[in-house]
């Protein structure tokens, strides 16, 4: 199990332009259209991997390094989060704070690189990405909290493991206001336009403007990296069910089966919210996200009056 | 060697420092500073004697047969003077470039060593006398620091300053008073075993005295409002310090008294100081991401930052008033590990700040821009600063931070409901907080660092001397070393202090030199920057299968097709955070004052004035009314003083008619 534990990340580093393209899949079959097939993000990456970069000459060393720290920063918050065993994520590894800040980490620069180029996309990608980010921050450990408190600890094996019930009034806020945060953070309607090409809707997409070749490969990758990363804490927090070690061969395979099942409905559930709403207006945003925070309030009071368990 | 010896040293350093400089050649001057980085070095060595135990009394030297001088320091104090010692070599090193050419340098080095001086003796002092006398010398020598040039602001900055500190101090002496009425003792250590000769009541006014007193010195809210102007005034080796361990000295008054002599303590201090903490870190940090000036915004983040302290240390007392001290010493570690960070990475980020204004002329982001590549090593070492103190992993903000988290989460484990209620709200606001800090330094770095130059000023920039470089790269690296070992910094700094104060060991055990533990979370931070650095190697190398060799063609930033794409074209410093002063705008209150002159209206535009604001809610609301009504006061009192002989012989005739009344009726 500990050869499997180690391994895990690497379901989410092939996995996860598959996970984006069959929410964009999903998306056009619920928007009448036909879609541009579930590996084409593979294609895409490939294709970007092979090209020439062109780079601004404003830009400094940060540019430059930054599509590095946002990988390894999202890679190295994946390696720590249990997806099919909890095994390995016990200890060492797997603090919902840590990982949380590492993806904080890649924020901070990717806004930075948004900034470098001195143009105004990639300022007001940055300065509402950082906006956003706040809105968003207090809101998600908010939700993480509750789930720790609830089970003792932040490590997230521990939370996944422990015997909290998932069913309680608390933590379906909980869980309410974590899916309006994973929204937020994968820059989907109605927080941010993942498809737009108008300089006036991007928030995500301003920052990757300047960003062309392998960078803006490695940029793509690491966001749906970040995007599975976050469906499976989600699921790891929220519905642990198939998580828990089983023996063998058998237990694994049920693991993988159960982990396959929860992306898909996260996924089903992402292309649905954005096919059913329209992108809202950058300043009804703390509306929204302030009222998921109100949300995640609501559910840490539930716990506290309504006892333990 | 022994304690003794290595403080005469470093004392005799700083003092020959100091007098020399007035006497030196101005040529030469700058070296003189070499005196100051020796006595931090050995003041280091004995702080970290202190911190492992070794007793250090002196004998009382005896100014009349009353007041005596009493210097002593147990394992707290040695901490804060180890604190003090690392940024004042490094501070030190860097004033040896900085203070090169400066004018009036013989006098500005006096006051310096003076000023570390002072810190050192309060962080010593045994007594009520000796502390009361070393914080007005530190209050004082200070203020001259900060009018040091002689403008306008500075002036009005350093009046601010000396009234709120001694507002602060009139609480701090009040608070000794009653110590001493009550213990009948002014020495510390005498004072602790005699606290049960002091009532409740008592007790929670000498808390809340502390509070404000030494909350001043700190700069929590609403007490503030000093530091904003103060810190910027002065010149950047001297802010650094200020913000880097002068405010520190405030915390170590409120540890020394309200955790560690008044012991046993009811739960509402502790919810009060996790309330006071959390307003200050938000609304701190909230301010702070609306400046412009780069040192004001370093001011605010100061503030932000003892917030955080804070929190840790109402953490601690809601634990201890429950008896669970080992929770307790968590809470405690926290907030004194922040207090290393914050004094390393502030100091850091003055240092960088000091060094951007010396090589561009400006203070003022909306003028800079494209630094990085006149400032590399400038703009290197505050991006590393700004990546600390946003708390981000692998630097060492983030592992205070993360102790924070875990001691307020840990609140949940008291029996009380408010506790279980605050506690994680205050954990709520520490999250926004670290966002908000994100943002603001963000917006620093990228306005100042990249992009273009939006002025002659930036355009012009020079790097800096080898020794502000110097000092600069030593303080980035110990942000990495403390962030990647915790564990060492708590086995031998802080384990020893934490004990002497709460007399318990914390909650479980560490993990070994590299990482530190908490009930089965654990963050080990060098096992997180192996993994990035598994997964940079692995980039790198999939990258290179993929494509081969990187290819970069150098180009025009995509400027839609328009050409001449200038700097006026980029994001300014306001537009960053204009969006967050919309959504705030409760708190900010912002006004604007819009002024367009058309030539053919409203088609043809000849000028736009702008000017938009925001209303500094303390000053405005507290201080301009309290300061108001005191005039108005002084106004009415003033018809007292009418001018006449005739009148004053009335007065004292009235005075001495009282007085010969009372004493034939009392």
């Amino acid at each position: 199990m500990m050869a499997i534990g180690s391994l895990q990340f690497l379901i989410i580093l092939i996995f996860s332009p598959l996970v984006q393209g069959l929410i964009k899949t999903l998306k056009a079959k619920m928007q009448g259209r036909i879609g541009p097939g579930v590996l084409q993000p593979y294609y895409d990456l490939l294709r970007l991997f092979k090209k020439e970069m062109v780079v601004s000459n404003v830009t400094s060393w940060v540019f430059k390094a930054t599509p590095y720290i946002v990988f390894c920063s999202s890679l190295a918050a994946s390696m720590m989060v249990p997806i099919v065993t909890a095994g390995f994520s016990f200890g060492a590894f797997g603090d919902v704070i840590v990982i949380i800040y590492l993806l904080a980490l890649g924020r901070f620069f990717m806004a930075l690189g948004g900034l470098d180029a001195g143009t105004a996309f990639g300022g007001e990608g940055s300065s509402r990405e950082m906006t956003v980010a706040i809105l968003v921050e207090p809101m998600m450990m908010l939700a993480m909290f509750t789930a720790a408190i609830s089970a003792g600890s932040t490590n997230i094996a521990q939370i996944a493991v422990s015997d909290h019930a998932v069913y309680t009034p608390s933590h379906l806020l909980a869980l309410a206001a974590f899916v309006v945060a994973v929204v937020a953070e994968t820059a989907r309607v109605p927080v941010d336009n993942p498809d737009t090409h108008l300089e006036l809707t991007m928030i995500h997409e301003g920052m990757l403007l300047e960003y062309s070749g392998r960078y803006l490969g490695l940029m793509e990758w690491s966001y749906c990296i970040k995007q599975m990363l976050l469906f499976t804490i989600c699921a790891d927090i929220f519905f642990p069910f198939g998580l828990v070690a089983r023996e063998g061969l058998e237990g694994l395979g049920f693991s993988i089966a159960a982990y396959a099942i929860k992306m898909t409905i996260m996924a089903v559930l992402m292309a649905f919210v954005e096919s059913s709403r329209a992108k809202l207006r950058f300043f009804q945003l703390p509306g929204l996200l302030g009222g998921a925070f109100v949300l995640s309030v609501l559910s840490l009071l539930t716990y506290i009056m309504m006892g333990t368990k | 060697m022994e304690i003794l010896t290595l403080v005469y040293i470093g004392c005799f350093s700083f003092f020959f420092g100091g007098t020399a400089s007035v006497f030196a050649n101005p040529k030469t001057r700058h070296n003189l500073y070499i005196f100051p980085v020796i006595g931090g070095i050995f003041m280091a060595a004995a702080g970290l004697q202190l911190i492992n135990g070794h007793e250090f009394v002196m004998l009382p030297y005896s100014l009349t047969p009353y007041l005596d001088l009493r210097f002593n320091a147990g394992p707290l104090a040695g901490l804060f003077i180890f604190a003090v010692s690392v940024l004042t070599s490094a501070v030190s090193v860097y004033t040896i470039g900085y203070a090169k050419g400066m004018q009036r340098g013989g006098f500005k080095g006096l006051f310096y060593n003076l000023f570390i001086l002072s810190m050192y003796a309060v962080l010593f002092s045994g007594n009520i006398f000796t502390f009361l006398v070393s914080w007005e010398t530190m209050s004082i020598v200070s203020y001259f620091l900060v009018t040091f040039d002689r403008t306008e602001s500075s002036t009005i900055a350093g009046l601010i300053y000396a009234l709120m500190t001694h507002i602060g101090t009139a609480f701090i002496i009040a608070l000794f008073f009653m110590l001493y009425k009550y213990t009948g003792t002014a020495d510390f250590d005498a004072m602790k075993g005699k606290m049960e000769l002091v009532p409740q009541e008592i007790k929670n006014i000498i808390f809340l005295f502390s509070l404000i007193g030494f909350g001043t010195k700190a700069g929590v809210m609403p007490l503030h409002t000093w530091l904003p102007r103060a810190h910027p005034a002065a010149p950047s080796n001297v802010s650094a310090l200020m913000s880097g361990v002068m405010i520190k000295t405030g915390i170590y008054g409120f540890i020394m008294i309200g955790l560690d002599t008044l012991g046993q303590c009811p739960e509402w201090w502790g919810i009060t100081v996790i309330v006071v903490g959390s307003v200050s870190a938000v609304v701190g940090i909230l301010y702070a991401i609306m400046e412009s000036d780069i040192k004001r915004m370093l001011a605010y983040s100061s503030i932000e930052n003892i917030g955080i302290i804070m929190l840790g240390l109402g953490a601690s007392l809601v634990f201890r008033s429950k008896g669970l001290n080992a929770l307790s010493s968590l809470a405690l570690l926290a907030a004194l590990y922040h207090v290393l960070n914050h004094s390393i990475f502030k100091g850091l980020l003055f240092l960088s700040a000091g060094s951007v204004l010396h090589g561009t002329q400006t203070k003022d982001m909306e003028k800079m821009g494209g630094l990085l590549k006149k400032m590399p090593y400038t703009g290197l070492f505050f991006l590393i600063g700004s990546v600390s103190i946003c708390a981000l992993p692998p630097f060492n903000g983030f592992v205070s931070e993360w102790l924070t988290y875990q001691s307020l989460l840990f609140g949940f484990e008291t029996s009380s409901t408010l506790a279980k209620i605050i506690t994680p709200l205050g954990g709520a606001a520490l999250a926004l907080t670290g966002a908000l800090a994100g943002a603001g330094f963000v917006k620093v770095f990228g306005i100042s660092f990249l992009g273009l130059p939006r002025s002659e000023h930036s355009a012009n920039a020079h790097e800096s001397s080898s020794p502000m470089i110097w000092a600069m790269g030593f303080l980035a690296v110990l942000c990495l070393l403390y962030g990647v070992f915790p564990g060492i910094v708590i086995d031998n700094l802080l384990s020893p202090v934490v004990l002497s104060v709460t007399g318990s060991q914390m909650v479980p055990a560490k993990a070994g030199m590299f990482g530190y533990a908490v009930n089965f979370a654990t963050y080990t931070p060098a096992l997180a920057l192996t993994l990035m650095l598994v997964a940079f190697v692995f980039a790198v190398m999939f990258l290179y299968g993929m494509g081969g060799r990187t290819k970069i063609v150098y180009g025009e930033s995509w400027d839609c097709g328009i050409p001449a794409l200038n700097s006026r074209m980029q994001y300014s410093a306001m537009a960053f955070t204009k969006a967050l002063r919309q959504i705030f705008k409760k708190i900010y209150l912002p006004r604007r004052e819009l002024a367009v002159s058309y030539i053919v209206k409203p088609f043809f535009v000849r000028s736009i004035r702008y000017k938009g604001e925001i209303t500094p809610f303390v000053e405005k609301h507290l201080f301009e009314p309290l300061t108001k009504s005191i005039h108005s006061l002084a106004e009415r009192m003033r018809e007292l003083q009418s001018g006449s002989l005739h009148v004053y012989l009335g007065y004292i005739l009235i005075t001495l008619m009282s007085l010969l009344i009372l004493l034939r009726c009392g």
